[in-house]
């Protein structure tokens, strides 16, 4: 086979998968079921932009609950003005201070195209920020990835504390209405999930494309050599500032269709112990190929809803097992099986060989 | 050739210094680098030769003066001075062991390339990368990661790299050590046809590759310019003689 259909293959992958989740999946799986696929789908969104800043570009992005908090509270905000209906305001709000105005910042995100709009356009300027300044001081490794992690802190503490504009602790909830469609009915949300599967599917393309392209070669050669890439004529920092730019854009849908899956927006959706767990499912499914980041993710989900509905409190346990074997014996996730067992069978050929010939 | 400052195209490094701490490095040195004539820089360990190398190519800082085409090369970025033609290598082959040869080379040659060029696959073999190939020698292996070369692969690849990012003056640090006698005098020759009309400065500490390849040799001893010359006239230094005479066994420079 040549090497540009080769290059290829992966698409045939993609198309499994959108088959899988678009046509397989809603035909055979309960309302409930499609529903909690559709919330490990919004995991697998981040997980596709932590595969490449983490597995491509050598970022340990540990606070991506920031940029997914960003998608979710903008969608939030909306979902939440949208159900009390016109210059109403939150009923959390009036809780707190029954005539108090709607905040100013909440006033433009009544709009459903502003909300869309601010979904990719806020993350793309935090980490723009971000990424500008910590890059070009070329802050990095472990350095990096606390520093990240110390953002998810840092806003999922500032959220709790912020009780009369984001709802704090309790976060955002009792939505009824999704850009004009019911909640309630079972054919919207199952809308919803279709959207959610075709924008996992479109983060996979856009990472299979940025992969195959000359700046994922640019991005390996920066995660393997930074200060050697300088020599080549490029800044480093400007090649990993786009990896993370994507990265939490894709963070950013994932929390926003997040919103109307799940029902209900608050820190502990994104806080360090989320930033981590979006991580996990990277780690096992394997960083650093197409698949493995997404793969990882929805198994990871699904394992978290099975096992916790069966035996409750012990899947944290045996994520952290499974985590510790992953990395010891096999740190390039579950995706290197494959590599790894054509090595193998290509070892046993030569040896086959070696022993016919002796 | 004294001249050699009179060049139109050539690096003229003037009075320049480094400290590392208050501890001179590098100092005053004055030496022009020309197009069309290998140029060897060589001297005992802690000469300053890498350092000053490191300083025309934004790795240290350093005070004087370096113009090259025009600019001053002291206080740009690393990657501005390789955009302004200016490459080097390193005493440890760092070539990205990941990507093919063919893709180690390709992504040399995208300086040349508008920056939105990056987000498309590349599409057949571009002919300066074919060419570099052909020159470096490692076409039938262009498929294969570059991780996997031998030792000296790896240094004419990155030869190879710098050939493909066109850079018109090339720094290379120790490039032949650790080769064996062929690869050498393959090296030699590969020098010789590159470097007709580009300018190479090779710091070595092989006097045999000095001796049997140089055009012109700087030989650098705490920090500053000894002497420079033909080979022969280096051999004839007296300064020379007892710098490296009087550190290491008789015959280092005499053979």
């Amino acid at each position: 086979m040549t090497t540009k259909l080769k290059s290829f293959l992966p698409l045939l992958g993609i198309a499994a998968l959108a088959i899988a989740l678009l046509v397989v999946a809603p035909a055979v799986l309960s309302d409930l079921r499609l529903n909690n696929l559709a919330k490990y789908c919004c995991w697998a969104m981040v997980a596709v932009g932590i595969g490449l800043a983490w597995g491509r570009g050598g970022m340990l992005v540990m606070g991506q609950g920031v940029f997914f908090a960003l998608g979710a509270y903008a969608m939030g905000m909306h979902m939440q003005l949208e159900s009390v209906g016109d210059g109403g305001i939150p009923t959390f709000m009036i809780l707190y201070d029954p005539l108090a105005p709607l905040p100013a910042f909440w006033e433009p995100f009544r709009s459903g195209a502003f909300t869309i709009a601010m979904i990719v356009v806020a993350p793309v300027v935090v980490a723009s920020i971000l990424g500008f300044a910590i890059f070009k001081r070329r802050v990095k490794g472990a350095y990096f990835a606390i520093l990240t992690q110390a953002l998810a802190v840092a806003l999922a503490t500032l959220i709790s504390g912020t009780i009369k504009y984001t709802g704090g602790d309790t976060g955002l909830s009792g939505f009824t209405s999704f850009f004009g469609y019911t909640l309630d009915d079972p054919l919207n949300r199952r809308l919803i999930f279709t959207i959610t599967a075709t924008l996992l599917v479109g983060c996979l393309v856009v990472a299979w494309q940025l992969y195959r392209s000359r700046f994922g070669e640019l991005l390996v050669a920066t995660r393997d050599a930074e200060e050697r890439v300088r020599f080549l004529g490029y800044d480093p920092a400007n090649i990993k500032l786009v990896a993370f730019v994507v990265a939490a854009v894709m963070a950013s849908i994932g929390g926003a269709m997040f919103v109307p899956i799940v029902g209900i927006m608050a820190p502990k959706s994104m806080d360090a112990a989320a930033s981590i767990f979006f991580i996990a499912g990277v780690a096992l499914g394997g960083r650093a190929a197409l698949f493995g980041p997404v793969l990882g993710a929805l198994a990871v989900g699904y394992g978290q809803s099975t096992l916790s509905e069966q035996w409750p409190g012990t899947w944290i346990y045996v994520l952290g097992l499974l985590f510790i074997v992953v990395t010891i014996a096999l740190p390039g996730g579950i995706a290197s099986l494959a590599t790894r067992g054509a090595g193998l069978l290509a070892r046993l050929r030569s040896s086959d060989r070696k022993a016919a010939s002796a | 050739m004294t001249e050699r400052h009179l060049h139109p195209d050539a690096l003229l490094v003037r009075d320049l210094s480094v400290s590392f701490d208050g501890f001179k490095a590098v100092s005053g040195v004055d030496v022009s680098f020309a197009p069309g004539e290998l140029h060897f820089l060589i001297g005992p360990n802690g000469a300053g030769k890498t350092t000053l190398v490191d300083a025309l190519t934004g790795l240290v800082k350093g005070t004087g003066s370096a113009s090259y085409g025009g600019k001053e090369l002291l206080g740009l970025r690393s990657h501005k001075i390789v955009r302004a033609g200016v490459g080097r290598t390193f005493q440890t082959a760092t070539v990205f062991d990941q990507l093919t040869v063919l893709q180690n080379l390709d992504i040399a040659a995208g300086l040349h390339r508008p920056a939105w060029r990056l987000a498309f696959a590349r599409h057949g073999v571009p002919a300066a990368v074919d060419e570099a190939l052909e020159k470096i020698g490692l076409s039938d292996l262009r498929h294969k990661p570059a991780g996997v070369l031998a030792h000296g692969q790896k240094q004419w690849l990155e030869i190879g790299m710098l050939l493909v990012q066109d850079a018109r003056v090339m720094f290379l640090d120790e490039t032949v050590a650790g080769m064996s006698a062929d690869e050498r005098a393959e090296t030699g020759e590969l020098l010789r046809r590159i470097g007709r009309e580009r300018t190479i400065v090779v710091i070595e500490h092989d006097m045999d590759f000095v001796r049997n390849h140089a055009d012109v040799v700087t030989v650098m001893h705490a920090g500053k310019v000894l002497a420079e010359g033909s080979v022969a006239e280096i051999q004839a230094n007296e300064a020379v003689q007892e710098v490296y005479l009087g550190r290491t066994a008789k015959g280092n420079v005499h053979a």
